[in-house]
């Protein structure tokens, strides 16, 4: 059964590489095409130049605006399946071209600026807030060797960049001159500022276990190299997912944590307060119609795939799926299925769980917000910092044990503390 | 006895805070959450409110007055429009007044039927103010649909009795417009026995919520002897409680033959009076069985001139409408029209403490607080 | 519920005395505090909660009655009833779970009209007190904030009285119909 899989599947490689060029490494085709187009473009002179320094740029805003009219229809549909209703389904097959539509609407609307409101500042807010969110989809490794700067230290200069969001809100917010958006702005300031302590230990959790801020090295780190190498595809297959950093238990914690902090970074539900819709009429929104508010909405979605996307990187293995090697291959690193796909599919899938986690949980109140911040998640960011650093220098026998215990007693313990006393959670009802 | 100066409002002589940091903000009439028309002007410190000031009348439609120039007759599709979501409710205590100044009698069948629509329209409200209640809390929205799936069914079947879902404008002095028939009968079965699956499924996902627990417990509480005095009443008073029931206590129409309870909170704060409309829909499951149970055939209105001319005299009725106590107040001096027509607006009561419970929390505790008092504006402002 | 007994309150409070209907008593208006505060504390009636306040307009009317003249024959006379404002009040008592206690209190005259208020008391009279204050014109003394309830700030006139009269500040629109003059 074996060696017909692999006759099959060599007669299939043999094809291709007949047909389609060398196709050595069939994940690294967009490399493939990217260096033919830098070839071509050295021949055009300064256009050329220009284009090529374009090229890493362009299809990533292209493609993540792509997945942003994805991402609306998945949450219209989503939602409105969750609350048992269909989401939007005129437009086309399904409701597909609802992003279009959407589209089309924000920018025929009519641009109304209040009249005292501060005309530079209303008007700077979404093009500050634009830029870091875009910028941050930069250090993603979407492939092998598919990553558009490879820095050293990327994660730092990400986290960098995307603490100018809540600069942004604050800015639209005060400028809106609106005592709505005032208070929705302040919100925003606290709440964005506070969950950036945990979000940010528990990303340095996995820089002190790799040794490097570089997300592609993180991505390869992620790998358990003796099985990838090996001439087993099953060895293969899981060599590239058990590896993964969430499948160690400072992993696990710090993957939660992560996520949990990239909700309220991103002003999802249930952290939703600078926009809350049932108090203060959107927030920090309110003024702000048309394009602008497109430009909002898209920021606020694309800031959302870049943390989900330090997310995967950091803990769910980046690029890294059940791949094995083409038979047909020399190449030692080569994949079968192209990394992007993974990545891809992990990133859909997170902002599948971010979506189902709107539609489900109410809001949390801004007292409460704070007080999970800095009371909750900030305590246990540290001791997952030392347990992580425990685990290093331990061996496996003692390591997976003591982090364990270590960690869910501390959950244990933190959660005791943040035990609100004047409230009495088992409430008994007499009936006369 | 302390006549009630512990009771009066503290502070209550607006003045303007010397302290200028701190932030007016008028959530006007236009506001997705305060289910109408209707201005609340806070004084923020942060978050923090110091002061509220509510302003109602934007729905004035002076009921009152236009009473006084119809007949008695001519009012009663009126009155379906002050508490909108209950209307039938509404219909039935001025029902009930005007039989009481003019003695009229009510046949059985009559009365059978009231009370099941009454019950009917206790499950709406209850469902609608569940389903808002969580949705002020931020859900976006997705236990609100489930409430409003099974109001859906009910209205149905309003639809089907009286020919309208909400201004029913179904009952007549001295009984009921129409019969229902019996595959109505049945059908009201057939709801009544699915509905206690619809709110197990809403206890097992909200209930034990963390986060509704945490935002609604503690928030918003009402002492009972500051909600006698305030003269509060509903499921307002009874989560503080005070055992006041008016289906108990002044056994009005039938409901002395059918068998009950009331249940009664213990903190009377927001979480207290979600859970307690829950109970009280579970209730009003028990009554509408017996009811469905025990209905007679018979006539379904007593005779009644058509032209109504009651003697001199007043009558004060009330019944239990699922928001509180709905009172109407009928002065004859003989002829068609009433010399004085009131309606004691339970909506209006209980906003009375809006001030005094929401002094001290948070502004996004403001919108809880009042959507579990539960108001509707058609009855504030009449 | 039981209705209340009135035989103690009227023996305790001679001058009080029931209206033309029967059920309710009428009192007078420098009295009404006293009355109320013995209602809440008398073991008998313990009216805790004050359910209902309403206002009722009584214009001035000149009705005839039988009389008899100097000479013995029996003719009609016309008498001047004054006009006034009355505020029933509707106690109940949750304690004691007995029914309504209608209490009248009647003005002199129906301008100037001042009540003493029974907010300080019951806290259900502030709102009620206010949109008594509102659409009828009674001042009531006592009350922490009387302001206008359901009509904005700056309203003059009292609507719910009988001599009421609506401005006419309807917008007519500019319509063309054969009844007009044609042009508008």
């Amino acid at each position: 059964m074996q060696d017909t899989l692999n006759l099959f599947v060599m007669n299939i490689g043999q094809w291709l590489s007949a047909n389609l060029g060398t196709l050595n490494n069939p994940d690294q085709i967009i490399v493939e095409i990217a260096r033919w187009l830098r070839t071509e473009f050295g021949n055009w002179g300064v256009v050329g130049f220009i284009l090529a320094n374009l090229m890493a740029t362009v299809p990533l805003i292209a493609v993540f605006s792509g997945c942003f009219a994805l991402t609306t229809w998945l949450e219209r549909k989503g939602l409105g399946r969750i609350q048992n209703r269909y989401g939007p389904n005129r437009v086309g097959p399904y409701g597909l071209f609802q992003p279009m539509a959407d589209g089309i609407k924000m920018l025929l609307k009519e641009d109304i600026v209040p009249e005292r409101a501060d005309k530079i500042g209303h008007f700077l807010a979404p093009v500050i807030i634009m830029i870091p969110a875009m910028t941050g989809l930069v250090f993603l490794p979407i492939g092998r060797n598919i990553i558009a700067a490879s820095i050293d230290s990327a994660l730092l200069f990400f986290f960098a960049i995307g603490s100018i969001v809540s600069l942004s809100v604050f800015m639209a917010g005060w400028a809106s001159h609106n005592k709505f958006s005032l208070v929705g702005g302040m919100r925003a300031i606290a709440q964005l500022v506070s969950y950036e302590m945990p979000l940010i230990l528990s990303a340095v959790v996995v820089v002190m276990f790799v040794g490097s801020m570089n997300t592609s090295v993180i991505v390869e780190a992620q790998q358990i190299k003796s099985w990838v190498t090996s001439d087993a595809p099953a060895l293969q297959c899981l060599g590239q997912v058990l590896g993964w950093h969430v499948f160690q238990p400072w992993g696990l914690m710090g993957f939660l944590l992560l996520f949990v902090s990239a909700l309220a970074e991103a002003n999802r539900s249930p952290f939703d307060l600078p926009e809350a819709d049932s108090e203060i009429i959107a927030g920090h929104l309110t003024e702000y119609s048309g394009f602008k508010y497109a430009l909002f909405f898209l920021a606020e979605y694309v800031n959302t795939f870049a943390i989900i996307g330090i997310c995967t990187t950091l803990f769910l293995g980046g690029w890294n799926g059940p791949n094995i090697r083409p038979p047909w291959s020399d190449d030692p690193q080569a994949l079968l299925i192209p990394g992007f796909v993974w990545f891809f599919l992990k990133i859909f899938v997170l902002m599948g769980i971010m979506i189902w986690i709107r539609g489900t949980l109410p809001r949390l109140r801004i007292d409460q917000l704070m007080g999970f911040a800095w009371k909750f998640l900030l305590p246990l960011a540290i001791i997952n910092l030392l347990v992580a650093g425990c685990f290093y220098h331990m061996e496996w026998y003692f390591g997976w044990p003591f982090s364990i215990l270590i960690l869910c007693k501390s959950y244990a313990i933190v959660v005791r503390l943040n035990k609100s006393k004047l409230v009495n959670s088992n409430r008994t009802y007499t009936y006369a | 006895m302390n006549t009630s100066t512990g009771y009066a409002p503290r502070n209550y002589k607006i003045v303007k805070h010397k302290d200028k940091t701190l932030l007016e903000v008028a959530m006007g009439p236009h506001h997705p959450s305060t289910h109408g028309v209707f201005r609340m002007d806070v004084k923020l410190d942060g978050e923090t409110i110091i002061d509220l000031i509510p302003y109602f009348g934007y729905l004035h439609r002076n009921h009152e007055k236009l009473a006084e120039d119809m007949t008695y007759f001519s009012t009663m599709p009126y009155t379906d429009r002050l508490d909108y979501l209950c209307s039938m409710t509404n219909n039935w205590a001025y029902a009930l007044t005007v039989e009481k100044l003019a003695n009229i009698s009510v046949p059985e069948r009559a009365e059978y039927i009231r009370v099941i629509i009454g019950e009917l329209t206790r499950l709406v409200n209850h469902m609608l103010l569940v389903g808002f209640y969580i949705n002020d809390l931020g859900a976006i929205g997705t236990p609100l649909l489930y409430a409003l799936r099974e109001r859906e069914k009910i209205l149905d079947l309003f639809e089907w009795a009286s020919g309208a879902r909400m201004m029913c404008n179904y009952l007549r002095f001295g009984g009921i417009r129409e019969d229902v028939s019996d595959e109505w009968l049945a059908s009201c079965n057939k709801l009544v026995d699915a509905f206690p699956y619809f709110l197990d499924e809403y206890d097992q996902l909200l209930t034990g919520n963390e986060i509704v627990i945490s935002r609604s417990q503690g928030v918003g509480v009402l002492s009972k002897e500051l909600a006698i005095n305030a003269g509060i009443t509903g499921p307002m008073l009874r989560a503080s409680g005070v055992n006041y029931d008016l289906r108990k206590t002044d056994s009005y129409s039938i409901y002395d033959r059918f068998n009950f309870r009331v249940p009664l909170g213990q903190f009377g704060d927001c979480y207290d009076r979600f859970m307690l409309r829950l109970l009280e829909m579970r209730e009003s499951i028990t009554i509408l069985k017996q009811a469905l149970r025990d209905i007679p055939k018979g006539e379904i209105q007593s005779k009644v001139p058509p032209v109504l001319k009651p003697k001199p005299g007043e009558a004060y009725g009330r019944i239990e409408s699922p928001k509180g106590e709905l009172g109407f107040y009928l002065v004859s001096d003989g002829s068609v029209n009433p010399y004085r027509y009131r309606v004691r607006p339970p909506s209006l009561i209980n906003l009375t403490l809006l001030r005094d419970l929401c002094i001290g929390h948070k502004l996004a505790d403001t919108i809880i607080i009042f959507g579990s008092i539960d108001i509707v504006l058609g009855e504030v402002d009449r | 519920m039981k209705p209340f007994d009135i035989q103690p309150l009227t023996q305790r409070f001679p001058f009080v005395h029931a209206d033309a209907f029967g059920n309710a008593l009428i009192v007078p208006a420098k009295n009404l505090v006293s009355i109320v505060e013995w209602i809440q504390a008398s073991r008998l009636y313990l009216c805790d909660t004050l359910s209902n306040v309403t206002g009722v307009d009584f214009l001035p009317k000149v009705i005839e009655e039988e009389g008899k003249d100097s000479e013995g024959n029996s003719v009609k006379i016309k008498k001047n009833i004054p006009g006034y404002i009355e505020v029933v009040y509707h106690f109940y008592s949750i304690e004691l779970k007995r029914g309504p206690l209608t209490i009248k209190v009647r003005s002199n005259g129906r301008d100037n009209v001042r009540l003493p208020s029974l907010m300080p008391h019951y806290r259900s009279a502030e709102f009620q007190e206010r949109e008594i204050f509102d659409l009828y014109g009674v001042y009531f003394e006592g009350h922490y904030d009387l302001r206008r309830l359901l009509m904005w700030e700056s309203f003059e006139d009292f609507p719910m009285r009988k001599d009421y009269v609506p401005p006419n500040d309807n917008e007519y629109e500019p319509i063309a119909s054969r009844h007009s003059g044609g042009d508008a």
